[in-house]
């Protein structure tokens, strides 16, 4: 669905499918072996068949989908407001009533799809019959509207008045319970494609097909025949060793500790998990474990791993790689300096923190570097990120230093039910990230650091 | 029971239209007579090899993913409650995006203005009126010190956020992205500096923030893009989109190239989510599925779908451990699938109007949902029998 109102000879694309399928819902529900069971309506002395009440249509909804109660009133609900059902006591009310309150199925003739657009014409002549057949019958806006479209289609003005004697004299002409339901057909309809309250509606535009289009899909299918691709029984199951892993951290799932501040309105939890504590939470360090991304993204993890590649002497890689990003994921206009400040410090010879490169890409940085663009850096950052992520990250979650860390971590003890349940706890408002940002900015211009810095780290 | 009807030309008018009508048609025929051969024997060469392709697809599709699912526990009953409403939209909230702090969130709407709350709170912090309705994407940086928007003023905007309550934050916006049609999403990359937008004219673009330069489009849509996620991948270069062309597109960020294409859905994509790892992603579509891609095995793995479940899905977003996926509805509920097994395992109600957007929140404890009803819900888990502090306070 888009909000393009140039329908290019659009039709109502999404409504479509979703009325299609209401349809599928609508037939079965008529099935005469397992349909709804149907009952007579009283009007009076007439008696109207094929009516049912809305509890029955719940019954079999529920029934028929295995969905619970609620959701059956939901659906049931779609059915009435979208005009497959309608309600016989109060038309005007479109509502699906779980008790006794009669409906009848609208008949196909008169389905918002099947008659699709409704015209004007028709609807102007819907309304001249109701004037006709008593005066004043017409409501407020039914009225507007009648006048609106006398203006408008005022040429064919005398053809609607005729329409509408005729279609009257012939219904005259049939049995008084069909006359009472081809009635209520009629206005079911019209309160569903002519509501009081106009809703907007959506069109989409609609696909175009040419060569160019066709050649184009024929250029992607022949690319795409090419790909590699990995066997499903490999692929999935990382999907659920992935969950697994995740488990103990996901609060929809398991909940967190000490407790999940939307519920009890203590941000214990997120001040505990603040960018930079002093000691962190179990649950984090754990997570570093998981892959060299997560330790990588989080600023305590990347800052205890620079801890231990400093006493490995191989600190440079980290340096040069958060460098990298910094010129990747920077302003443009700094792409030139920070490209310069790089070489200077770690891919000149004799530079002071100079990073094993292999020759190969070695070279073709080099090159790349006379014409510096923000991606000049990505092969010798790869090259760097797997070196880091397959000798180094290893032995660090094998490290004294990490295991420390572990055992020091806090788990947090699970807040305990109060003693008051009915006190409400006073929720307290945080800093502003943006009014943190502009502090430290302006720390940071008085001691003028200068530097390899991330620009673009958060800080929460 | 209609009769039938005359129209209200003359004569004279009809023939006229009629002989207009029939010279144009005889001019594209004469036209197209000899491109329609090709024309058709295009069309063949593509359903060939789309056919080869699915074949292809399908050789090393050895298991399914409910199969492989059958060894996992089956979740325990979720509780899944909204306790927070925002409400100061004036009108149907088309788009939110929650900060990285967690709590704050931005949202826009119909009636042109931009809000920034503390949900938490529930305090608005900032409002900003723009001069185009239907404001379609909003997204919060990742330093949480600007927001960017956008829609149907065919542009996105990055307004930095400024805590003086003097300023007028309108008069500091930025625009940056410049389209040909209206922007239907937007995001920022790693940092305030890059923002990728995707747009109904059928391009998604990335941009330069400061300078408000074009660095690279992507073209391949053949309809309405209507949204976008970057991957969380190591390499962090990849995005996907999806679009009216029923397609999902996989897009590397540095060549333009369309690296992946999925074509399974009947009808609009809506929405596009990365599954946390990476490795794949999530589509919700008006033919009322969502499904799920991987991207190593290069093929649609699951497809969440109801017979209950009738209207379009516009919206949808992966729990932290993927586990879940939260998806909106134009029926005004949000279904929750287990991913895995590919079962529904619950459906909240409240909302009085259309799904727009399900976000959950950045470490997982709660999930927001914007719709037409001109109200953003929080709503979170209850499910797991700990005992946590009840507090009975203002809903």
């Amino acid at each position: 669905m888009t909000i393009n109102t140039l329908a290019k000879g659009g039709c109502h694309r999404e409504q479509m499918a979703c009325f299609r399928k209401m349809e599928k819902v609508i037939v079965a529900m008529q099935d005469p072996d397992m349909g709804m069971k149907m009952r007579n309506q009283r009007l009076l002395i007439t008696v109207i068949p094929h009516a049912m009440t809305g509890h029955d249509i719940i019954a079999w909804l529920t029934h028929k989908y295995r969905i619970s109660e609620e959701e059956s009133l939901h659906l049931g609900n779609m059915l009435v407001k979208y005009g497959y059902i309608y309600p016989l006591k109060e038309p005007r009310c479109l509502v699906l009533r779980p008790d006794e309150s009669p409906y009848r199925f609208q008949t196909p003739y008169f389905w918002t799809s099947t008659r699709w657009p409704a015209s004007e014409l028709d609807y102007a002549i819907y309304l001249a019959k109701k004037n006709i057949r008593k005066q004043g019958e017409l409501m407020e806006y039914e009225k507007e509207r009648y006048s609106l479209l006398h203006k408008r289609i005022n040429h064919t003005w005398d053809f609607v008045v005729m329409q509408a004697r005729e279609q009257l004299r012939a219904s005259k002409q049939r049995r008084k319970a069909d006359r009472i339901v081809l009635e209520c057909q009629e206005q079911a309809y019209w309160l569903i494609n002519r509501p009081p309250v106009r809703s907007i509606t959506l069109y989409c535009i609609q696909l175009y097909c040419n060569s160019d289009y066709y050649k184009r899909e024929i250029e992607a299918c022949r690319k795409a025949l090419g790909r590699n691709r990995v066997k499903s029984s490999i692929c999935l199951e990382g999907f659920l060793k992935y969950s697994e892993q995740y488990l103990n951290h996901d609060p929809i799932m398991q909940g967190c500790l000490p407790s999940n501040p939307w519920i009890s309105d203590d941000t214990a939890h997120w001040t505990m998990n603040a960018e930079i504590v002093p000691v962190p939470t179990r649950l984090r360090v754990e997570r570093w474990s998981f892959s060299f991304m997560e330790l990588l993204n989080d600023a305590m993890g990347r800052r205890e791993f620079m801890t231990y590649l400093e006493k490995e002497f191989s600190a440079e890689n980290l340096y040069f790689w958060q460098a990298c990003e910094d010129i990747r994921h920077g302003e443009s206009s700094k792409i030139v300096e920070k490209v310069e400040d790089i070489y200077k410090n770690f891919l000149a010879p004799g530079a002071a923190r100079w990073v094993n490169i292999d020759s190969k890409t070695m070279d073709k940085t080099l090159e790349g570097i006379k014409r510096p663009h923000r991606f000049v850096m990505d092969d010798a950052q790869m090259h760097i990120y797997f070196l880091m992520k397959k000798d180094s990250y290893p032995r660090y979650l094998k490290s004294d230093l990490y295991k420390n860390m572990l055992a020091k971590a806090i788990v947090p003890q699970e807040t305990k039910k109060s003693v008051f349940p009915f006190m409400r706890r006073q929720r307290h408002s945080s800093p502003s990230p943006a009014q943190t940002a502009t502090q430290a900015a302006e720390e940071e211009g008085l001691a003028k650091g200068a530097g390899a810095n991330s620009a673009a780290g958060s800080h929460f | 029971m209609q009769e039938e009807r005359l129209t209200s030309s003359t004569g004279a008018e009809k023939c006229r239209r009629k002989i207009r009508a029939v010279t144009v048609l005889l001019c594209s025929l004469f036209y197209c007579e000899q491109s329609r051969e090709t024309l058709e024997s295009l069309k063949r060469e593509s359903e060939t090899l789309k056919k080869k392709l699915e074949e292809e697809r399908n050789k090393l599709n050895d298991v399914e993913l409910h199969q492989v699912a059958e060894k996992v526990e089956v979740l325990s009953a979720l509780s899944i409650k909204t306790r927070r409403v925002l409400k100061g939209h004036g009108n149907k909230v088309l788009c939110m995006d929650w900060c990285k702090d967690k709590r704050r969130m931005v949202s826009s709407s119909q009636d042109g203005k931009v809000i920034v709350w503390d949900a938490f709170t529930l305090n608005k912090e900032h409002g900003v009126p723009l001069p185009c309705t239907w404001v379609l994407a909003c997204a919060y940086a990742p330093s949480g010190c600007a927001i960017a928007c956008g829609g149907l003023d065919n542009k996105c905007s990055v307004i930095p956020l400024s805590l003086d309550k003097n300023e007028n934050l309108a008069a500091k916006k930025k625009s940056v992205a410049m389209h040909t049609n209206y922007v239907s999403g937007c995001s920022f990359t790693n940092s305030d500096m890059q923002l990728l937008t995707s747009s109904g004219d059928g391009t998604c673009a990335l941009w330069d923030v400061e300078s408000g330069q074009l660095l690279q489009s992507f073209h391949g849509h053949t309809a309405d893009v209507l949204s976008l996620d970057l991957a969380p991948s190591e390499t962090g270069n990849t995005f996907v989109s999806g679009g009216c062309d029923m397609k999902a597109n996989v897009w590397d960020m540095r060549s333009g190239q369309n690296i992946q294409s999925f074509e399974s859905h009947e009808s609009d994509i809506n929405c596009v989510k990365y599954y946390p790892s990476g490795d794949a992603f999530a589509s919700a579509s008006d033919d009322a599925t969502c499904r799920f891609y991987d991207l190593r095995a290069d093929r649609e793995v699951a497809v969440y779908q109801k017979d209950s479940i009738i209207f379009g899905a516009s919206t949808c977003d992966f729990s932290l451990s993927g586990r879940l996926l939260f998806a909106g509805y134009n029926d005004y509920a949000i279904n929750v699938w287990d991913v895995l097994k590919g079962t529904r395992a619950t459906i909240l109600f409240g909302h009085e109007n259309r799904v727009s957007r399900v976000r959950v929140s950045p470490d997982g404890t709660a999930l927001c949902s914007a719709s037409w009803d001109s109200t953003l819900r929080v709503s979170w888990s209850f499910s797991t029998g700990s005992n946590y502090i009840f507090v009975l306070g203002k809903q």
